[in-house]
């Protein structure tokens, strides 16, 4: 045993072991915890982490589903909090589930508890014969005491389960298809739901003709209208889609209010703007803004350098879908967002009822990566459920709706300058990034801020108040999320801009800023590491002091030759996720063939999230979230015109297929016994920047806006 | 109502629906087959993949009534047939999938690939995918577990 490093900030709401572990008499244990399976794999870690401590093996352990009123509320499943927050949780709470059933035992059987040993859910007592079961002693008994945040937990080097790797819980369900998704919900008398969205964010419903609407009803279906808010139900799920193409059709709908269709990376910089200087390790102070010093008299060479990144859509596989059945004593909303007790206060701010009457069970979507459709389908569910009391509502969106509805991540500019010395050492710095916000999940608060934050909720008959977004001012936050880099460099200026009066819907996407800033960034280091002459590893190395960070970067060093001659570019890019969270380095090797394609044949990742729990699972965020980043940055640009958003599909937003996918070799260091960190969005910065830069040192040419599409290319060629 | 007949997962199966109904649709709300997913309605994903005669076929968007007198089958039955079986091992060995939405799809394609093609290279493996798209970034793994699956096969 040893005396634990690890803590979480959900004790402090949560602090009841009977809210996080419970047992059977069976011996079976059921775990608790706030944040949700959104193909991260969460549920595999913290069940790890609960046989590892209580000794039992891992198919002992129930990872009960996520429901308002019945799990802690840990907040959102986001921001790779969920290692830290509810690992650690989960790991303090069975550690003290065991010592107080061990220190039960002890008594029960006489013995001093220091010969206890616990094998399988069996406790022993050495040297004699006298046992007694995790059941025996707890079975369907609350424990009635709070988890001890400095019990003693298991040394890592005893550890069997934690660290392995293991086939990940539900991947045999997978498989074979037998898993059940929100989407493969079926309760009885259900009806199917589709809701007839207007052409754009701004238009508005003048009326729906009344013979098409009697001809629908006439068929069996419900029509559902608050405001411009439209939506139709039936029992036949195809003939409820065909019903509502022909309800859109018997709308009339003004469409006056355009989207703008200005050059977006002229708005960025030329729009209404929030400004706040970025101090103190990350964090915005509400003071002006310092302005633009000429460069330090010793500078040997000024560089400055903007990137641009667009819109860029969460784009799930799935579209979005929610459940709900509105009955006399509450709402019952089935959902796959990542915060349900956000969503159940939202939801009930909107109509205007007691939080305690919405209850929301956590059901798996498809990856959100971020705040998709998720809670505004589930919103949209409620809407009809509450026009068909009694009725359960399935409502899914449809694909056009998951492109071109949901949330996307703000287009941003990162604005840089930086001058360098004759030695070659940074001796000051600049950035500043442009965007919009993106804050926009469904919290309550005054104003009715969450039910304002809900699609539908503006379209309503009586909508709530705008919801106006101020600047995020916490550490690393949004805009500015690793926007102070890790590097130490004297005389930093660090600005964030909230921008006004753009025109598409932003929310979170994975990583928020952090990816444009971590872009700019690390593409700026080795524009000035080339005008310093020393080579881009060194380069940083010199600048970093954080040891766990160069031993990233240099692992992946280590493995990439760039002296070869073999017409590939070769990049290289670091970060460490809010100047907190895991480490990334990230290696590309890379061609850029004639027809300007960028193809990708190697990746070497190197990833540090303190102690290794799902060692699998770890790996497959480092990979999957380098594919997923390689296809923003290749591929990806949302777009639109006047009339509303153009890219509705998987032809229109292409995304990276099965045919660009280089060999990954993905390295993770050894932490045993170190805090967790959460390593869902680390590798995704870095791997935006590490593409840049090889395709510098394929081509010469130097891309500074995302995406580096053939056309891009060719364009960057032309003016070269 | 109209009704038909078709042979699913080994068995001929009436159905009280409209022949004009996605096939899609009639396996996952009349027969309770929701392994296939509907992804994008516009044959452009590959969620719903499911194999007719033997040949992995989108089925989103093409009227039930088609298929009839063809050979259907869908993810739920592969772990009865030996390569699907294998391709359903191999994904898990290789812990191909995270959330797992367009997994269906791409067990399916993988069976379809490596009955046509048991000693399929990498070149084939990725041509078998071309149909069907990834979100969470586990393509490697799918292309490892189909390259396992394939060895496994073959040592049998």
């Amino acid at each position: 045993m040893s005396r634990s490093v690890f803590s979480s900030p959900s004790l402090a709401n949560h602090p009841g072991l009977d809210e996080w572990v419970s047992v059977g008499s069976d011996g079976r244990i059921s775990i608790r915890s706030g944040k949700v399976d959104i193909g991260q794999r969460i549920s595999t870690a913290l069940a790890m982490i609960a046989a590892e401590e209580l000794d039992v093996p891992l198919d002992r352990i129930d990872m009960v589903r996520t429901v308002t009123g019945e799990a802690p509320d840990e907040g959102i499943t986001s921001g790779s909090n969920s290692m830290m927050e509810s690992g650690s949780a989960v790991r303090l709470a069975t550690a003290t589930a065991r010592r107080h059933m061990l220190a039960q035992a002890a008594e029960q059987l006489g013995v001093d508890v220091e010969t206890l040993e616990v094998d399988d859910g069996l406790i022993q007592s050495r040297g004699t014969n006298r046992s007694v079961t995790y059941g025996e002693i707890q079975g369907d008994k609350p424990f009635g005491v709070d988890v001890d945040p400095d019990v003693d937990v298991k040394d890592p080097e005893t550890h069997r389960i934690v660290g392995e790797k293991i086939a990940p819980l539900g991947l045999s369900e997978i498989v074979t298809g037998s898993y059940r998704f929100l989407h493969d919900m079926k309760l009885p008398g259900m009806l199917h739901a589709r809701v007839v969205r207007p052409p754009h964010y701004n238009a508005r419903l003048e009326g729906i003709n009344d013979e098409a609407a009697d001809r629908l009803r006439e068929g069996g279906f419900e029509i559902v209208r608050d405001g411009s808010f439209v939506a139709v139900a039936g029992g036949d799920e195809y003939a409820v889609i065909q019903a509502a193409e022909r309800l859109f059709a018997a709308c009339d709908w003004d469409t006056s209010g355009a989207l703008s269709e200005d050059d977006i990376f002229e708005r960025l910089t030329a729009n209404p703007r929030e400004s706040r200087p970025v101090e103190n390790d990350g964090v915005p102070q509400n003071k002006p803004v310092p302005p633009l010093a000429d460069p330090p008299e010793n500078a040997a060479a000024t560089l400055e350098a903007r990137y641009d990144k667009p819109y860029h859509a969460h784009a799930s596989m799935g579209p979005s879908a929610g459940c709900a059945i509105w009955q006399e004593d509450g709402l019952q909303l089935w959902s796959h967002s990542q915060g349900i007790y956000f969503l159940r206060d939202a939801v009930a701010e909107a109509f205007d009822i007691d939080p305690e009457t919405v209850r929301i069970e956590h059901v798996p979507g498809a990856g959100c990566y971020g705040h998709n459709g998720a809670d505004d389908a589930a919103f949209d569910a409620a809407l009809v459920a509450r026009a068909l009391p009694g009725k359960p509502i399935l409502l899914k969106w449809t694909r056009e709706e998951e492109h071109a509805w949901a949330p996307y991540a703000t287009a941003t500019s990162m604005k840089l300058r930086a001058s360098i010395d004759s030695g070659g050492r940074v001796i000051d710095w600049s950035h500043e990034s442009y965007g919009d916000t993106f804050n926009m999940r469904p919290r309550s608060g005054p104003n009715m801020a969450g039910a304002a934050r809900l699609l539908s909720g503006r379209f309503r008959e009586t909508p709530p108040p705008e919801f106006i977004p101020q600047p995020a001012m916490v550490r690393h936050m949004g805009i500015h999320r690793n926007l102070d880099p890790l590097y130490v460099f004297p005389n930093k200026r660090l600005v964030k801009n909230l921008v006004r009066d753009l025109p598409l819907r932003t929310s979170a996407l994975r990583t928020l800023g952090a990816y444009g800033n971590v872009f700019a960034i690390e593409s700026f280091m080795d524009e000035l590491a080339e005008a310093a002459g020393i080579d881009p590893v060194t380069f940083r190395l010199n600048h970093l002091e954080d040891t766990r960070g160069r031993e990233v970067l240099e692992a992946v060093a280590a493995r990439m030759d760039f002296s070869a001659d073999d017409g590939l570019g070769r990049g290289i890019a670091f970060a460490q996720y809010k100047n907190l969270k895991a480490y990334a380095a990230v290696g590309v090797e890379l061609e850029v063939n004639d027809a300007a394609e960028v193809i990708l044949k190697r990746a070497v990742l190197a990833g540090d999230a303190g102690e290794i729990v799902d060692r699998d699972g770890m790996a497959a965020q480092y990979d999957g979230g380098f594919l997923q980043a390689a296809s923003w940055t290749i591929s990806e640009q949302v777009t639109w015109d006047r009339d509303g958003i153009t890219s509705r599909d998987w032809e229109t937003y292409p995304i990276l297929g099965f045919d660009n996918v280089p060999d990954i070799e993905t390295v993770l260091i050894e932490r045993p016994g170190v805090p967790f960190l959460g390593a869902g969005e680390a590798v995704s910065g870095p791997a935006g920047a590490a593409i840049a830069n090889a395709i510098y040192n394929a081509t010469g040419l130097r891309l500074r806006r995302i995406p580096f599409t053939p056309d891009a290319i060719r364009a960057a060629a032309m003016e070269a | 109502m109209d009704s038909l007949t078709l042979t699913i997962n080994g068995e001929a199966r009436r159905i009280d629906c409209d022949p004009a109904t996605p096939l899609l649709f009639v396996l996952r709300n009349d027969l309770d087959l929701t392994g296939a997913k509907l992804g994008c309605g516009l044959e452009q994903c590959g969620a719903c993949a499911v194999l007719v005669d033997g040949e992995a076929t989108l089925c989103c968007n093409r009227p039930a009534g088609e298929f009839a007198g063809r050979d259907i089958v869908t993810v739920e039955a592969l772990e009865k047939d030996p390569v699907g079986a294998a391709v359903q091992k191999a994904f898990i060995a290789e812990g191909a999938a995270q959330c797992g939405y367009c997994t269906a799809g791409l067990v399916v394609a993988a069976t379809s690939l490596l009955k046509a093609n048991a000693t399929p290279d990498r070149e084939a493996i990725v041509a078998g995918l071309e149909e069907h798209l990834c979100r969470c970034g586990s393509h490697g793994r799918v292309i490892a577990a189909i390259g396992r699956a394939a060895k496994e096969i073959g040592n049998v």
